[in-house]
């Protein structure tokens, strides 16, 4: 079976966003960038179940700008196969990347896509959703366990208040979450290793979607700060306080 | 002399790709496994794998043997991100990539460096044993013989402080092949010996002052036999130029060391700095705290710069005495001044060992002592300095 892994060329999640003085979106100019942390949790999944043998090739892909390379490479230093970039410069809506997507699915014929459940830019949380739609497949999304089987997947679902396992039909797509497993650090030696390994390079139009944004962002602002809290020393003193502030009556 | 060939490294893609990938081992696995490390003096098994794995042991190590051919800017910018975390870690792979790599692939006949440097790569831990109960500073003075014989090479003597000695494989050991002193220190070789040899014991782990999980032994070597193709490069009289030469690296790395620490230290302060209350308000806000952390900033900056240069020189190929040795010196004497300022920024807490920067203090203390003390530094620039005035240079 292949597996199918796209990736995002993300804002590091270690780095403090900052948004533009001109309210457009964030600050990207000479930040860090680096793999959506959700694919690589979903890379990690793939090359584990190649390790294990029921995968036999895990292709990544990724949407984005040239630099969407290096997230490519390090895919494949924790073990994928091959790449595809899809160089794009504009911004990548949830919609366009799954119509791309469901292209090169219909290419390359993988019998699972594996995805993060969000990337941590835009924490839009729909992509995979889209494509399995797009796809007519079935989808377990926000996945904290993934056994494949010879012609279904089952899927442990992390919802609210608890875990739900559904059971689906291969071809399927499946959505990582935080706790499916602990990525791997891409070791120097299998960097080195995927300089060799191959990565076609392909632009929107070669699969005819039209990626021009459908949304406008009207206005990016920080969270509103948070005032200093105080302390109470009794559950009184606690009721008058709120009373006072007028949060109770 | 022969010429130090020059380096590319590795391209700049993938080395970015692996610092990246370094960066994040240090913050989610090195730094929350020091705790364990501490209470056991020793790094743990699991991270040691993990270190391997990584490719660690290899960084400098040629490709064709199995490692990933660094430069040298690559190799100390490396271990710099390294030396963000507990100094043990660093020490662990310092010896191996630093000075026995350096020895073998300058001084090392090609069937030395096919024995040995994949070995390396692979994980085999490393010694350098130079200094001895009698001599330090005054390494020249050495007393361990090695005796040529039928067999090869027959050591008697004992090195002192030697790092990794408890964990080692191999160690690139000084002794002299001349009982008297001669001039350019032609008395002195360098050999190959292997840890599990005859007659070579390891002695107790030393306790010491801070970098826990580092360990330091005597190496006593006792009618030890060698073969004769455990002399470095087969050729005697050449061990010291070895030493001396792979000390520059050794010194660019224990800047770097430096370096990475102090960052440590200074970012641990600047939080500190920003959580801690007196007087209502956190004491960043205090001018008098915000010298000492302006100060740290700029020093190591400057630390930072030297290093850069040093090691661009090194990777054009010069020899960089003065530069590896103004940078060690400067670093570790800045590293000295920013962990005391962590402490100095801690108030109370500062001396307590509950909080990080006791141990940073007492870590730091080290990089001015070993791979040349400061004043042996300063002796060793400002003969170099007295030198190439007199050549007019
Ligand atoms: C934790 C640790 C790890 C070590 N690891 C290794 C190792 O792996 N391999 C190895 O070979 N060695 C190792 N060493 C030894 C280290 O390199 C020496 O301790 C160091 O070079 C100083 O030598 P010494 O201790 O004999 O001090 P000494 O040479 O006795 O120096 C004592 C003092 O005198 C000063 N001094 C000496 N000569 C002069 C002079 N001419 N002018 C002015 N001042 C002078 C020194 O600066 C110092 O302040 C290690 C040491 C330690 C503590």
């Amino acid at each position: 079976m292949k597996i199918l892994v796209p990736v995002k060329r993300v804002v590091d999640a270690n780095v403090k966003v900052r948004v533009k003085p001109d309210q457009s979106g964030v600050e990207l100019a000479n930040v860090k960038m680096s793999m959506n942390p959700f694919d690589e949790i979903s890379v990690e999944e793939a090359v584990r179940l190649k390790e294990k043998g029921v995968a036999t090739e895990v292709v990544v892909v990724s949407v984005g700008p040239a630099q969407a390379q290096e997230t490519l490479r390090t895919a494949l230093a924790m073990g994928a196969d091959r790449g595809i970039l899809v160089t794009t410069d504009g911004p990548t809506e949830s919609l366009a990347v799954a119509k791309l997507l469901a292209k090169i699915v219909a290419e390359e014929a993988p019998g699972l896509v594996i995805l993060g459940k969000q990337a941590i830019d835009d924490d839009a949380n729909q992509t995979g959703q889209m494509l399995a739609a797009l796809l007519g497949w079935g989808q377990g999304t926000f996945a904290s366990k993934v056994e494949p089987t010879a012609d279904t997947v089952s899927v442990t679902r992390e919802i609210d208040g608890g875990l739900e396992t559904v059971e689906l039909k291969l071809p399927a797509v499946v959505t990582t979450d935080l706790r499916l497993n602990e990525p791997r650090y891409a070791s120097l030696p299998n960097i080195m290793k995927a300089k060799a390994k191959p990565i076609a390079n392909k632009t929107p139009a070669d699969y005819g979607v039209d990626v021009t944004p459908r949304l406008t962002t009207l206005k990016v602002t920080e969270p509103p700060k948070r005032s200093a809290g105080i302390k109470v020393k009794t559950v009184d003193e606690l009721i008058e306080k709120l009373k006072n502030s007028g949060v109770i009556a | 002399m022969p010429a130090i060939s020059h380096h590319n490294g590795m391209d700049e893609a993938s080395f970015t790709a692996f610092a990246d990938q370094l960066d994040r081992y240090v913050r989610d696995r090195l730094i929350p496994a020091e705790p364990r490390m501490i209470e056991a003096n020793a790094v743990p098994a699991d991270i040691l794998t993990e270190m391997r794995d990584m490719g660690l042991f290899g960084i400098t190590i040629p490709e064709d043997y199995g490692g990933a051919g660094l430069n040298v800017s690559q190799y100390v910018e490396t271990i710099r991100r390294l030396a963000y975390a507990a100094p043990a870690y660093r020490s662990t792979i310092s010896i191996g990539v630093g000075m026995v790599t350096s020895a073998l692939k300058t001084g090392g006949t090609a069937a030395q460096k096919q024995r040995w440097l994949p070995q390396l790569a692979a994980g085999m831990i490393a010694s350098f044993g130079l200094t001895e109960p009698g001599s330090g500073s005054d390494s020249a003075a050495l007393q361990t013989r090695a005796v040529r014989t039928a067999e090869g090479y027959v050591l008697n003597g004992t090195k002192r402080y030697i790092t990794n000695a408890p964990n080692a494989g191999l160690a690139l050991i000084m002794a002299r092949t001349s009982a008297e002193n001669l001039p350019r220190n032609a008395h002195i070789s360098a050999f190959l010996v292997p840890l599990d040899t005859p007659g070579v014991t390891v002695g107790k782990p030393d306790r010491k002052m801070g970098q826990a999980g580092a360990t330091i032994a005597d190496i006593i070597m006792d009618d030890a036999t060698i073969p004769a193709d455990a002399l470095l490069g087969e050729v005697e009289g050449k061990g010291f130029e070895h030493a001396m030469r792979s000390l520059d690296n050794g010194r660019l790395s224990v800047a770097a060391a430096s370096v990475g620490y102090a960052r440590r230290a200074l970012d641990t302060a600047l939080s500190y700095a920003t959580e801690r209350k007196a007087f209502g308000e956190p004491i960043a806000s205090f001018q008098l705290i915000q010298a000492m952390l302006a100060d740290s900033r700029a020093e190591l900056y400057a630390a930072e710069c030297m290093i850069a240069d040093a090691c661009r020189l090194a990777d054009e190929g010069r020899r960089t005495t003065i530069e590896a040795s103004a940078a060690k010196m400067f670093a570790s004497e800045m590293c000295g001044r920013v962990v005391d300022r962590c402490v100095q920024i801690h108030g109370g807490a500062g001396y307590l060992s509950e909080y990080e920067a006791e141990r940073f203090f007492r870590d730091a203390r080290l990089y001015r002592i070993y791979e040349g003390t400061t004043q042996i530094l300063q002796l060793l620039i400002a003969r170099n300095m007295l030198k190439e005035f007199a050549a007019g240079v």
